[in-house]
């Protein structure tokens, strides 16, 4: 149904011309998913973009190939054609349904926009048209939510809309860039379903664009690897899995995590949380963030800190370190307890104890280059003076695994993956005993994760630290913790060591979770 | 490669932003022509008295309006007194009244607003509202008041002046640290066990620099405005002394006989307000890191 020919695509700047897609040939069949598997930057959207003309020109430049859809080269078609191609043939869903949807339109409008632009119908046949739709993808009682503002749903929900909103024109060809990227494992789970069924019931052809190659190992026909804007791998999901020839799709394939670790021989608490209760006031309702949640973790201990957005897990870190205020309940650190420690000495125990965060673009100031990023709490907890504190920094920079010559960098400069580490390079300056890595690597993509998580395993080691490890990706969890906790709507469900978590789930809510887990049955 | 290294065991931490900006900015021939000038100008200002070819209050009555001469470079006023010369004198007014002025606000606006916006909650809402109190005071009748009380004195007026100018300051610095305070760098520093205060200068007043540039270059002028405007109503410098806001209100009434009044005057003025928009550009493009790849 369409078929890539030898597409190159460029992007021209004043330094210099950088080739994003690279002679790159696939086609996709009606009736099969065809995934698209790369790291950020490998060309994987760009190829995609510019087959309906979304890249921008300039900067971005078609240097040749041909893409016949139908027939038809798409590159050679007029804005005007290309146009009418887009929405009623082709239709796109993208990454992150709240920045796509727009937030003043009730969404049953937004869902009869396109439908209107491209077709001849009256109000109520639009209207007919969508509810039937958002039936179908799954929105309970769409009559009452279909005059709703986008907000008014959830992740999950939103990205139903969106999948509606691309079917309601009927294209021959869905393109879903990275759908399920921005949701929770079980709304994943859920939209994965939804596409895979979508599919085969109304038989259109599916471009799944993706980094993880975990995500689509359960619905892809066939798979497409892309590295640096070429293709390096292509065949059927089967063949990819079992006989991976390229050595960056082996690479791919051992970067899904797998496995756990031994639990460590641990000593004794160091970190004690009894009751601890955080609540917020939104509005004149109160909502229970964290709510009577006790547990240990022990000296030299990993703890796993499993659940889903608004679980509260990141509520329960924050509540911890005294970076949110807690309600109620205790947290004794080393014997003494935090919630209630005054100003000057609450100073002292912040060096004890760090935080590592999740987006690296977010937590790292962009006007402090690498240098002053990392001698700062070196100087503030006069761990070194003026005259040593270079030689620190150096030695910090080492430790992480960042080159000593990018010392005078700032954050922008780096990449996702270096970002973490100048963060945990941070966070380890103070040789903390208890760091909380609050989803350190879930926003990075997956062989940066590898590495990233393989970092953190060593340096827990030769820090000998204590981590409360949270995340909501299990299968991260696994790699490092000891010991894994389970919490829902601020609550905890199960606790038990890592191992027996995974193999005797006993609450009905853990196995669904793991249920959830992407590509179980082809992780090794 | 190896220099980065060297130098930085010199470099106290935190410095490295001001000394790339520096470098950056010295690399932007507009800014630093545009720097040149004003330093130039404030040269000559505080020179003015040795440097001045007449003397402010010399007029020679004979002589009235006349057009750019040998002796008299800009011509002379209706008075017959130098242009030049007045020029000269109004700029020492001007510029003191726009940088003064102008720091003044640039100091108390910032740290107003990098508190309310950090501490948030009842100080914020009280200090902002003591913002908004005084937006709501008319301005005349707060410098008339000011002028009643300690008398007419130059000081004065710059700091009326500048005491007007923070509050829109102290707003758009309390919008940027509220944005800024979201971010977990900020966190970060928190649980780092930084002061608020080491935070405030740290971390979200250089994050928060660009807008406030933006407004600064747009102050000055409009400060340098204000000044003529209260001078037009006898609150500010008076007659023999004078500024640029004088001259140009003068000359604009006499433009149709004797255009040179206020061609001249306005030029300074001109001038100086695009030295200070390329500065400003500058300074913003020096202190944004993203901004060039190097």
């Amino acid at each position: 149904m369409l078929s890539v020919e030898h597409l190159s695509v460029s992007f021209v700047s004043r330094i210099g011309t950088t080739r994003a897609v690279d002679d790159v040939s696939f086609t996709v069949q009606s009736g099969r998913i065809t995934a698209i598997i790369g790291e950020s930057g490998s060309g994987k959207s760009v190829a995609c973009y510019s087959l309906l003309g979304l890249v921008p020109q300039p900067p971005g430049r078609i240097d040749g190939g041909r893409a016949l859809f139908e027939g038809e080269d798409l590159l050679q078609m007029s804005d005007a054609q290309l146009r009418r191609v887009r929405g009623r043939d082709i239709a796109m869903v993208f990454q992150d349904p709240m920045t796509c949807l727009n937030p003043y339109m009730t969404i049953g409008r937004q869902l009869m926009e396109p439908l209107r632009l491209h077709r001849k119908v009256s109000r109520a046949q639009a209207r007919e048209r969508a509810l039937a739709l958002l039936q179908e993808v799954g929105i309970r009682d769409p009559q009452t939510t279909f005059d709703n503002y986008p907000h008014q749903f959830s992740g999950g929900m939103r990205q139903r809309v969106m999948i509606a909103m691309a079917l309601i024109n009927e294209p021959k060809l869905l393109i879903a860039d990275e759908p399920t990227t921005a949701l929770d494992v079980t709304i994943q789970a859920q939209i994965l379903d939804l596409l895979a069924d979508l599919q085969r019931r109304r038989d259109i052809g599916i471009i799944f664009i993706s980094h993880d190659l975990a995500v689509v190992a359960d619905i892809a026909d066939s798979i497409v690897v892309m590295e640096k804007g070429r293709v390096v791998e292509t065949g059927d999901r089967e063949a990819i899995f079992r006989n991976a020839q390229h050595p960056y799709t082996r690479k791919l394939l051992a970067a899904i995590p797998s496995g756990s670790k031994a639990p460590a021989a641990t000593g004794a608490p160091l970190v004690q949380v009894r009751e601890l209760r955080t609540w917020f006031r939104d509005g004149g309702a109160t909502v229970k963030a964290v709510d009577d949640v006790s547990f240990d973790i022990h000296r030299g201990e990993v703890l796993g800190l499993v659940g889903e957005s608004g679980s509260g897990k990141s509520t329960i870190g924050r509540s911890l370190l005294r970076l949110v205020a807690a309600s109620g309940g205790s947290v004794r650190f080393d014997n003494t307890e935090v919630l209630s420690l005054a100003r000057r000495e609450l100073t002292a125990l912040r060096r004890r104890m760090q935080i590592i965060f999740q987006d690296p673009f977010a937590s790292l100031n962009p006007r402090m280059t690498v240098y002053d990023t990392l001698a700062e709490p070196l100087l503030l907890h006069r761990l070194a003076d003026r005259g040593s504190v270079a030689q620190a920094v150096l030695k910090l920079m080492d430790d992480v695994g960042l080159v000593r010559e990018s010392a005078r960098k700032y954050p922008h400069e780096f990449s996702g993956g270096q970002r973490q580490r100048i963060a945990i390079g941070r966070a380890l300056a103070t040789r903390p005993e208890f760091v909380v890595a609050d989803e350190p690597v879930s926003a990075l993509d997956v062989t940066i994760q590898a590495q990233i998580l393989e970092l953190m395993e060593q340096l827990v080691g030769e820090y000998g630290l204590t981590m409360l490890f949270i995340s909501h990706d299990m299968t991260v969890v696994r790699q490092l913790a000891d010991r894994i906790i389970v919490l829902r709507r601020g609550r905890i469900v199960e606790e038990a060591d890592s191992r027996t978590l995974f193999e005797h789930p006993r609450q009905a809510y853990t196995q669904q979770l793991l249920r959830s887990i992407p590509g179980r049955a082809h992780a090794r | 490669m190896n220099t980065g290294i060297a130098d930085i065991q010199q470099a106290p931490p935190g410095s490295s932003l001001w000394q790339d900006a520096w470098r950056r900015l010295r690399r932007n021939r507009m800014a630093l022509f545009g720097l040149c000038v004003l330093v130039l100008l404030v040269v000559i200002a505080i020179l003015t008295p040795w440097l001045a070819p007449y003397g402010y209050a010399e007029q020679n009555l004979d002589l009235g309006a006349t057009p750019p001469s040998a002796q008299h470079w800009l011509g002379t006023d209706v008075f017959g007194r130098d242009l030049l010369t007045q020029i000269m004198y109004g700029g020492r007014v001007s510029l003191a009244v726009g940088f003064i002025a102008t720091g003044v606000a640039l100091v108390i606006g910032v740290s107003w607003g990098a508190v309310a916006g950090y501490a948030g909650g009842r100080l914020d809402a009280a200090m902002m509202r003591l913002v908004d109190i005084l937006y709501a005071l008319p301005f005349m009748i707060f410098i008339v008041l000011l002028m009643v009380v300690f008398g007419r004195n130059l000081l004065l007026l710059f700091f009326a002046i500048g005491a007007v100018e923070w509050l829109t300051m102290a707003r758009i610095m309390r919008g940027q640290v509220q944005t800024l305070r979201q971010q977990e760098f900020v966190e970060a520093a928190v649980s780092l066990g930084l002061s608020p205060l080491t935070i405030i200068r740290r971390h979200l007043v250089p994050n928060a620099l660009g807008p406030i540039i933006v407004y600064t270059t747009l102050t000055i002028p409009s400060v340098m405005l204000l000044e003529a405007f209260l001078s037009f109503l006898g609150l500010g410098v008076q007659p023999p002394q004078t500024s640029w806001g004088l001259l140009i209100s003068y000359g604009a009434e006499t433009m149709e006989e004797y255009p040179w009044l206020l061609i001249f005057p306005g030029l300074a003025l001109t001038i100086t307000l695009f030295s200070l928009n390329f500065l400003g550009d500058g300074l913003r493009d020096a202190l944004d890191v993203r901004g060039t790849a190097d």
